[in-house]
């Protein structure tokens, strides 16, 4: 069981500090982006992280790469806590980890080809010269689906989803174990997301990869991902699997949640429950007493608004943080 | 229910260096009154701009209004003097789009912003204005409206300023409310809650809406009829309950089938839609559609399909026959 966990996540937290003054700064306040936080990937898996936007996921999966190095709290990759390591040795980590961009016109390169882009890594990280680096861009490019000729085009002369797939063969380039898709398919059209989800899950079948999707549409993540992270202001507010999650979801939030997304069926949605929240996200640098969800929850009562609910495992992998589940 | 607006081959271009984008290119629909059209559509399809188009808010150069007819209330809009159409923006037709922080004034706090179209467009003073700014804000939900009615942009969160923006949308009773993607920037819960409050209010109101969105969900739960745009063309309209039902255009069933559903059964693997989206200097003759339809035969390469009906009030632009 302990054996098959790439990733584990203990208690990990980031806390951004606002300042005040331009010569003496001062502290005034602490945004909590991600507030201890617990969870653990298995090898080939696929952990799905849904929450709103501020919510802390893109915090959340650039702590785990330590590409922000997190304030408090343990990210162990195969047994070894990345948090504590020096930036060095890091290097020869990040090889086998990798990210993938929500937006693929801001995360390439406007002056680099194609070929040059995915060439990068393996610059980096390999001894990879000359024609066996040729050929090896032209292998990664059949792989996510573009033509190698392709190679000497610029990321403006591709279309979304064909930058996308330019962004997924660079992370792919030095054959990590573990990509952090951080959006991968948001800024996509709807015709083209079902290509790439396609692609990812084609990925992880043939080179063995684990993913943490981190996304805001609730479909796809029930399509891609083997267990479900929900994510609520820094916090997160429950973890299951996908089915048990999407079948008997327990915390008020994850149902709320659910119920928001609208059907492409107008029959169904006309006879659809949905649970309208009140109110809006509160704002991480002024965090409500209590649990963090209390104010806009359909089904608080009185202990909520004081203590902040731990999460307790309901089922076997199922956990939630809340008092009344 | 009459017809309140008529859009007929309309015909939008715009003259880049590149050459000839035919952002809407022959699009022809009717709005009742007090009816929800849903105009659907990836980005790039036209919808927006088929939209601007009925408020000639198009930028010109690079953009024309190359041809076509849009009869409001029996004007057609194309023709009327650009005094009449300023009379007509806001007052008569108003819009919401995508982004509210981009089309408030950030240094305007936001009961001046209501308060200008109320003086402007329905002549009432400063009191009166007040008064009716009040009311509005109450009537979008933004709590404490005593309060934040001097406040600026800034200090609303993102959902909050679109119901600014639906507050000042609705401030002169328009007849028709075009909502252009009103809540892809807003989270999930949020849409849920902004889309309820104008279904509610244009129907208390008897607005008459045409929603923008590139969401199959959205058009689902809130449209009467819609319009499946693609390459600048109307590819299939109809009843929104029979478009899901009985979808017939290869890019319609393509859509629905390539969405995961939460309703459903999971599967184990999506159906997506080939290929890329149309480069629109450069389309194909015949079908646009065409590179990427499984459907696809000879005639389809060279001739172009028209919209022809396949039930009632359905249209189709194309030339294989689907089973229903």
């Amino acid at each position: 069981m302990a054996n098959d966990i790439l990733i584990e996540i203990k208690n990990l937290s980031m806390y951004f500090p606002m300042t005040k003054g331009i010569i003496r700064q001062q502290k005034i306040a602490e945004v909590k982006a991600v507030d201890g936080v617990n969870f653990f990937i298995r090898k080939g898996e696929t952990l799905g992280l849904v929450g709103e936007s501020g919510c802390g996921k893109t915090t959340l999966g650039r702590c785990l790469l330590q590409l922000i190095r997190p304030t408090s709290g343990e990210v162990y990759f195969e047994g070894v806590d990345l948090c504590t390591m020096a930036s060095d040795h890091l290097r020869s980590i990040r090889q086998r980890m990798q990210i993938i961009f929500q937006d693929p016109f801001d995360s390439l390169d406007p002056r680099m080809t194609a070929g040059e882009i995915v060439a990068e890594p393996l610059r980096v990280h390999t001894r990879i010269r000359g024609r066996e680096l040729r050929e090896k861009i032209a292998e990664l490019l059949k792989i996510v689906g573009l033509d190698p000729s392709m190679k000497d085009r610029y990321p403006h002369q591709f279309s979304g989803g064909q930058r996308q797939r330019l962004g997924i063969a660079r992370a792919l380039a030095i054959r990590p174990s573990f990509i952090v898709c951080d959006e991968p398919i948001s800024a996509l059209d709807v015709s083209i997301q079902a290509q790439i989800i396609n692609l990812l899950e084609d990925l992880q079948g043939e080179f063995d990869l684990t993913y943490l999707f981190i996304a805001h549409d609730l479909s796809v993540v029930r399509h891609i991902s083997h267990r479900v992270a929900v994510m609520y202001l820094g916090k997160i507010v429950e973890v299951a699997n996908r089915d048990a999650l999407y079948r008997v979801a327990k915390h008020p939030y994850t149902i709320a949640l659910l119920s928001a997304v609208p059907i492409p069926d107008p029959i169904v949605e006309a006879s659809r429950e949905r649970i309208i929240l009140r109110g809006e996200i509160p704002s991480p640098i002024a965090l409500p007493p209590g649990c963090n969800f209390h104010p806009r929850c359909p089904i608080g009562v009185e202990i909520c608004q004081k203590e902040i609910p731990s999460p307790r495992e309901i089922e076997e992998g199922h956990w939630v943080a809340c008092h009344l589940a | 229910m009459g017809i309140l607006l008529q859009v007929r081959d309309l015909k939008t271009y715009f003259y880049t260096d590149a050459g000839v984008v035919k952002a809407v290119d022959g699009v022809s629909y009717d709005l009742k009154e007090g009816e929800t059209l849903g105009l659907v559509g990836e980005s790039g399809c036209g919808k927006s701009v088929s939209a601007l188009s009925i408020l000639r808010l198009i930028a010109n150069p690079p953009g024309k209004i190359v041809g076509g007819e849009i009869f409001f209330e029996g004007k057609d809009l194309l023709k009327i003097s650009e005094k009449e159409i300023r009379n007509i923006r806001g007052n008569h037709i108003a819009m919401i789009f995508q982004e509210p922080m981009t089309s408030l004034n950030p240094v305007l706090t936001i009961g001046l912003q209501i308060g200008e179209a109320l003086e402007l467009h329905r002549n009432m003073n400063k009191k009166e204005a007040r008064e009716e700014i009040l009311r509005l804000l109450r009537m979008v939900g933004i709590p404490d409206p005593e309060r934040r009615i001097g406040d600026y942009p800034h200090q609303f969160s993102g959902g909050m300023r679109q119901r600014v923006m639906i507050a000042m949308a609705l401030s002169c009773n328009p007849k028709l409310l075009i909502a252009d993607e009103p809540t892809t920037a807003v989270d999930v819960t949020i849409q849920a809650q902004l889309l309820e409050v104008v279904k509610e209010l244009t129907s208390r109101l008897g607005t008459a809406v045409m929603l923008i969105t590139h969401n199959l969900g959205v058009v689902a739960r809130h449209v009467n009829r819609m319009a499946v745009m693609y390459a600048g063309r109307i590819v299939e309209q109809g009843p929104a309950a029979e478009v899901y039902a009985h979808p017939q255009h290869p890019y319609t069933i393509g859509l629905l089938a390539s969405v995961p559903r939460l309703d459903k059964p999971r599967k184990e693997r999506l159906v997506p839609i080939d290929g890329q989206p149309p480069n629109l200097i450069l389309l194909p003759p015949g079908c646009s559609f065409m590179p990427r339809c499984s459907y696809r035969m000879e005639i389809c390469s060279k001739e172009r399909p028209e919209l022809r009906p396949v039930g009632d009030g359905h249209f189709t632009a194309c030339w294989a026959n689907m089973e229903r």
